[in-house]
């Protein structure tokens, strides 16, 4: 044993360092299953209470949908609960590949390989497919699961600023020397909800030679008039060269992600991409309820249709209420509020009110960027939403941020 | 020489890593550790001072301390200019 009391001191010290920073991350014990209703015990301890859920990633509400349920209980009956191997050595049952072909019919690729999670795809896609005499370009926002793989890869790294294209082409340009060339981007940025124009990116590449590889975790399932994702939005299905996704938000909820794309570079990940090789593949049960998932939504568009129409009601109903938002059309609505302390406190004060809606505030984003980041969902009625409407407008009026621009709020509670 | 170096640099800086909007930095500002220029962008500033001052920097010298303002970068490149 040499875990001293110096030691146990030192991590206390960082711990504390996050508490007083008010860094600290505190899980709320949810006790029913993911939905619109949920029952939360919050501050540990409370006593049990319903509220709205009004920040999950479950936008197409399927995460507990019976049908999806039913079928991960048949696929535990046939195929049981675990595989205890890593697909290449005895871990790959028929579900595995089914589900993968099912994934490149969906998103139009070529090939999909399966992933335990969309982190793991991030972190295993570029050093499998790149060498160092290549160059990855990548919008400065993208999620942290691809920056981490972009760091585990050898190739080098550059960025161009957020969605501006007369930027990246500085730096295709500039990269004209290497190899290959690699294009990153998120689909649907998840803090602020907005789309890169993937048409363009895609004509800029063909234009450079390069290849382009898209995030579409917060897109896939109800972006784009079937679903597809941001690639269908702008009319380039087909044109994605890497799609990396999760079954962890839309698409169920559970576990779970992908990489879906050129069959080579497909293949190239399950040779190489360490996630892959050293890790189990996604537990049948989770495999079966998934490949329920495509079943319904490749069967009818009805749930994202429900999804944007109640995005747009809720995008609406805030803006009357006079809150300052960010521009968008996807159901992420962040609620700005610029200050980190009235982030958290209009969060805590919304709970009053039967409102489940987390703040975010730096370093999760920029400095003066505090927010209240609202997801909407297909699980969501009209009488949700206005429920969680009439909680925010009185919130918003206890804050007196009604009406208010940005600098108002800010000369008001600072940055 | 120096102050026409460090205007360039500061000229490029703000062109490439600051959004539109953002606050004006000068010559001391903190780029790495102030969080204006993270690790994977320092490589287009690199390649920027090498073109243009017809140098090489070797990576082992390229770290954030040596790029963390104009004038440390300023530095830098009169080093290897003078070489």
């Amino acid at each position: 044993m040499s875990y001293s009391e110096k030691t146990r001191a030192s991590y206390r010290g960082v711990l504390q360092g996050l508490k007083d920073a008010g860094l600290f991350k505190q899980e709320r014990f949810i006790h029913s299953p993911q939905a619109a209703d949920i029952e939360v015990e919050f501050p540990t301890g409370a006593s049990v209470r319903k509220v709205i859920n009004m920040c999950a990633n479950n936008y197409l509400g399927l995460s507990s949908h019976p049908e999806v349920v039913k079928a991960a209980h048949a696929g535990l009956e046939s195929r049981g609960y675990g595989m205890s191997s890593v697909r290449f050595i005895c871990g790959t049952q028929d579900i595995h590949r089914t589900l993968e072909k099912k994934v490149t019919e969906f998103l139009g690729t070529e090939d999909t390989i399966l992933f335990p999670s969309c982190m793991d795809a991030n972190a295993g896609v570029f050093e499998a497919i790149l060498t160092k005499d290549d160059v990855m370009i990548s919008d400065r926002l993208v999620h942290a699961s691809l920056i981490d793989g972009i760091r585990l890869c050898s190739a080098m790294q550059d960025t161009y600023k957020h969605a501006d294209m007369a930027h990246l082409e500085q730096k295709l340009e500039m990269h004209q020397n290497r190899r290959l060339r690699l294009v990153i981007t998120d689909g649907v940025f998840s803090m602020d909800g907005d789309t890169p124009p993937l048409d363009k990116m895609v004509a800029l590449c063909e234009k450079y030679d390069a290849m382009i590889l898209v995030d579409e975790s917060h897109a896939s399932g109800f972006i784009g008039k079937t679903g597809r994702g941001t690639h269908e939005k702008y009319g380039v299905v087909g044109k994605m060269d890497v799609i990396t996704t999760t079954f962890g938000k839309a698409l169920g909820g559970a576990t779970g992600g992908c990489v879906s794309g050129r069959r080579e570079l497909v293949e190239m990940c399950r040779q190489k991409a360490r996630p892959y090789l050293f890790s189990n593949s996604i537990a049948p049960v989770v495999v079966e309820g998934i490949l329920k998932v495509f079943d319904i939504l490749m069967a009818s568009t009805e749930r994202r249709d429900k999804l944007e129409t109640n995005a747009a009601y809720w995008r609406k109903g805030l803006q009357e209420a006079g809150f300052v938002l960010k521009e968008g059309d996807t159901p992420i609505v962040p609620v700005m509020l610029f200050n980190a302390k009235l982030a958290g406190d209009f969060s805590r004060a919304l709970y009053d009110e039967g409102i489940y809606a987390v703040g975010f505030f730096f370093p999760v984003v920029p400095q003066s960027q505090a927010r209240i980041r609202t997801q909407i969902s297909a699980g969501h009625e009209i009488h949700h939403l206005d429920k969680a409407l009439a909680a925010f407008t009185k919130v918003g009026k206890k804050f007196d941020i009604l009406g208010k621009t940005r600098q108002e709020i800010i000369d008001r509670f600072g940055m | 020489m120096a102050d026409e170096l460090k205007e360039i640099v500061l000229k490029y800086v703000t062109a490439e890593y600051l959004e539109d909007g953002a606050d004006p930095i000068d010559a001391d500002t903190p780029l790495i550790s102030g969080g204006i220029v993270d690790s994977f962008s320092m490589v287009s500033l690199k390649r920027f001072l090498e073109n243009k001052y017809k140098i090489s920097i070797p990576d082992d010298q390229a770290t954030p301390e040596a790029f963390d303002s104009v004038n440390k970068i300023a530095v830098l490149v009169r080093k290897f200019t003078q070489a």
